[in-house]
């Protein structure tokens, strides 16, 4: 199986008044195709910029240094002129963010917005074709009555229904790869467990490999097949869901695993936030990356 | 018991006609001293609008307050303000970015008279020292320190203003999970060596379970559970309840187990 | 403060209007010791040196009386600077209060304050200073007090915009449940954060309080001769263009020349105060 996308020796510096900053410190991940892979850390760690630098748009900063193999389907991203980025995304790569009201457009209808996403991969599609396929996309996401959602703005919908529109829309031109932001983070339990649901089912189908980015290792249990933690701009552990939640080995992941509070119970333990083991080097799991 | 807060048939609308909102209806309930009671629901639930009745931001619509034994005015004494303080979820928000972060936490002690002028800051640098942060971070601007000891920070705000009931308002969800361990243990500590009471509002479950002494749950402005802690992720008697805590992201096998087996128990 | 002086230092239009400013000031302050006819500030006539062109004796020239017009200038500059301190000193602090208590208290305040602010602002500022200098007499005095009295409202419209956000923060809902005075809301929590606007408008208004003063003076309406005024300068001496070009020319400049060096100021604090919300 090929890779979808494959990092190697990452790099991000910021160069600000007082001096150079580094972000990344040599990250090296990859995504096969129709994996779902998570990226699991704190703030701070590092995670939200990777995912930037892949979409090309944390480049963008004059601030910002970025160094290292980023390879697409193959490609290599760092060779791609500004435009052939752009084209990418948005329709080979797409992006779902934390809070899906904010991701829309709140002065133009669903309707508008769907087919300003379905026309970034064709770009003459009349709008009757437009409408066509957006109501077979909020279909595939259990939305209905199509009619009231897309002559409906963001505002006028709650938070799960947007949020299904948004995995919709970034599902629209069938990426290859999906970049997931945290998702679900604003929306209500209930509602977030409905909604990972739907995208573990959709992805499935559709065969989109997605790179997860949380730090709620619960969310990543259950929706990732190969995890990756990050920890302050290296990657410390990485290997197979279960190999990694069954048996944690790296001094930050165990932290981790033992912070998170138990339904079950169990009390809160006594754990140092930092800790000098943190930055002992990565474990990785059999069945990890190649 | 007499219990420190008691709430009898507290209900709060919103505008009025048509565009009546109820976001709060006809909730009863008691908060024992010592004790920490959580506050669970879903956005719409009406935790927020409660909470802004008990520490007396507004007036109820209908209802009594009654703290210790005495029935709270709509417009608050300064003693009552004092006994209840609030601790909020943003630590970034709840403190003045143009103010130290000492003279933040000072403000109670200034306005309620605590302590001599002269004594008030060392009061402040106690204060952060039992929040374990270094006294003299009491001249730091906000933005200099991290999400947690903002946090901790509004913690002490509270604490120097020496009330007896806190109300938190998900005072965890924004740090990261290694951060929120030692603040819920701070949180924990403190309710000990103090004897103050909690209301915990949030929406973590996880959370809950392990701070909290009992729970109530709310949807749509309702009270829907009330029980002991252990009781309601046990043996929740309510669907809504049991589909809260089917929803949460879970990460140890014997966490699923409870979540399998509560889905597998239809209530009557 | 040590990031605002990088900012300012390493920009080099920024650093432009810092020495502009800097110039203007100590033209302004050290008149006296800089001008080489300080005398020629006040009603002198010398018909020997009278509408010469810049020469080494007179840099600017002279005007029609025989004044050094470089020296006039200079004490134009105190005169400018002197009326924008003045006008701000009362302006802001009354548009400023106006604009807290609407922003903060709401309600009936909100209504009356803002509305009455709406009346003000809803004149352009050049035609209410014309109107009421038309019914005053025209002295220095009333120039100030007809520039003061259009300019309170943008302080009170631009604190108000920033008291009505800050007053949904967590801080001042902190401040409420501990029951801290409306009082210490408004001034002590509130105010700060709408001082980096502030200031920065200040910065910016003086370059613009030059112009509308020299704008009155130049329509009669301001400083009445023998004060000197850019503006009023700028006036006399268009008559005389092209021949007695430095009549107008360098009092134009000099406008220039403080209008764009308080505007640069202006934007750098913009840029440093902005990066901080």
């Amino acid at each position: 199986m090929s890779d979808v996308l494959k990092i190697s020796d990452l790099y991000l510096r910021f160069r600000g008044y007082t001096g150079v900053t580094e972000v990344l410190h040599g990250i090296s991940l990859n995504i096969r195709a129709g994996e779902r892979v998570a990226l699991v850390g704190e703030s701070g760690s590092g995670k939200s910029v990777t995912a930037r630098i892949v979409l090309g748009i944390l480049q963008e900063l004059r601030t910002a240094k970025v160094q290292g193999g980023l390879e697409f389907e193959g490609r290599d991203l760092n060779k791609l002129s500004a435009s052939q980025w752009h084209d990418l995304r948005g329709t080979a790569m797409s992006i779902i963010f934390q809070d899906p009201t904010s991701s829309l457009n709140p002065v133009f209808t669903i309707e508008t917005q769907f087919a300003e996403v379905l026309r970034r991969r064709d770009a003459k599609m009349s709008d009757a074709a437009a409408n066509a396929r957006a109501a077979e996309l909020l279909n595939s996401v259990s939305i209905h009555d199509h009619e009231r959602v897309l002559n409906s703005y963001p505002f006028q919908l709650s938070g799960g229904m947007n949020q299904r529109v948004v995995i919709a829309m970034a599902l629209a031109n069938e990426p290859s790869l999906l970049i997931a932001d945290e998702p679900g983070t604003a929306l209500d339990v209930t509602v977030q467990a409905q909604t990972l649901k739907l995208m573990h089912d959709l992805v499935e189908q559709s065969g989109t490999a997605v790179f997860f980015i949380s730090h709620n290792l619960g969310v990543v249990r259950e929706f990732a097949d190969r995890v990756y933690v990050i920890y302050r701009g290296r990657i410390v552990e990485h290997g197979p869901t279960a190999a990694i939640f069954d048996n944690p080995s790296h001094a930050y992941t165990r932290a981790l695993m033992a912070a998170v509070p138990r339904i079950t119970g169990g009390g809160i333990p006594d754990i140092d936030d930092v800790d000098t083991a943190f930055l002992d080097p990565m474990v990785i799991h059999d069945g990890g990356a190649t | 018991m007499t219990p420190i807060l008691s709430l009898k048939n507290i209900s709060k609308t919103f505008g009025s006609g048509d565009q009546a909102v109820h976001a709060v209806r006809d909730v009863s309930f008691d908060v024992f001293p010592g004790e920490c009671l959580a506050v669970v629901g879903e956005s719409g639930s009406g935790k927020t609008t409660l909470a802004n009745m008990i520490l007396g931001v507004f007036g109820q619509s209908g209802g009594e307050i009654w703290f210790d034994g005495e029935l709270l005015p709509a417009r608050r004494a300064l003693e009552h303000r004092k006994a209840i303080q609030l601790v909020q979820q943003n630590p970034l928000s709840s403190l003045n970015p143009k103010r130290s972060v000492g003279a933040s936490v000072r403000l109670g002690l200034d306005v309620y008279g605590i302590g001599a002028k002269s004594d008030r800051w060392s009061l402040v640098e106690q204060a952060l020292q039992e929040v374990g942060l270094p006294p003299d971070y009491r001249r730091r601007a906000p933005a200099a320190l991290s999400g947690g000891q903002r946090q901790r920070v509004a913690i002490a705000r509270a604490l120097a203003c020496q009330s007896r009931l806190v109300v938190l308002d998900e005072p965890t969800s924004a740090l990261d999970v290694l951060v929120q361990a030692r603040v819920l243990r701070l949180l924990n500590d403190l309710r000990g060596d103090k004897g103050l009471s909690y209301v915990f509002i949030t929406h973590d479950l996880s959370v809950v379970r392990n701070v909290a002494d009992r729970v109530a749950v709310f949807k749509s402005g309702q009270l829907v559970e009330c029980a002991p802690t252990r009781e309601i992720f046990e043996t929740p008697k309510q669907a809504y309840t049991r589909q809260l805590i089917g929803a949460v992201p879970v990460v140890a096998p014997e966490e699923l187990r409870l979540r399998n087996r509560l889905a597998s128990e239809e209530t009557p | 403060m040590k990031r605002m002086i990088v900012i300012l230092l390493r920009n080099p239009l920024s650093l432009l209007g810092l020495i502009l400013v800097l110039l203007v000031l100590i033209l302004a302050v050290f008149a006296d010791f800089i001008a080489p006819f300080p005398d020629h500030r006040g009603a002198v006539i010398d018909f020997v040196h009278f509408n010469k062109p810049p020469t080494s004796r007179n840099i600017f020239g002279s005007d029609l009386v025989g004044r050094d017009l470089f020296s006039r200038v200079i004490y134009a500059y105190r005169i400018s600077l002197i009326l924008g301190v003045v006008v701000l000193a009362i302006a802001t602090p009354v548009g400023t209060v106006v604009g807290l208590l609407a922003g903060y208290l709401g309600g009936k305040f909100e209504f009356v304050l803002m509305r009455l602010t709406d009346v003000f602002l809803s004149i352009p500022p050049l035609v209410l200073a014309i109107a009421m200098m038309g019914v005053l007499e025209p002295t220095l005095l009333n120039a100030m007090l007809a520039v003061t009295v259009m300019w309170w409202p943008w302080y009170a419209r631009l604190v108000y915009n920033i008291a009505r956000s800050e007053r949904e923060e967590g801080y001042v809902l902190a401040a409420e449940v501990i029951g801290a005075s409306t009082f210490h809301i408004t001034f002590r929590e509130i105010l700060p954060n709408c001082l980096p606007a502030i200031i920065t408008k200040m910065t910016l208004d003086m370059g613009f309080v030059i112009i509308i003063v020299s704008s009155l003076s130049f329509l009669g309406l301001g400083v009445q001769p023998p004060t000197p005024d850019l503006g009023s300068m700028v006036a006399e001496g268009a008559r005389y263009l092209p021949d007695s070009w430095w009549l107008t020319v360098f009092p134009g400049l000099a406008i220039l020349v403080a209008v764009f060096g308080f505007n640069l100021i202006g934007d750098a604090l913009r840029e440093i105060f902005g990066a901080d919300q």
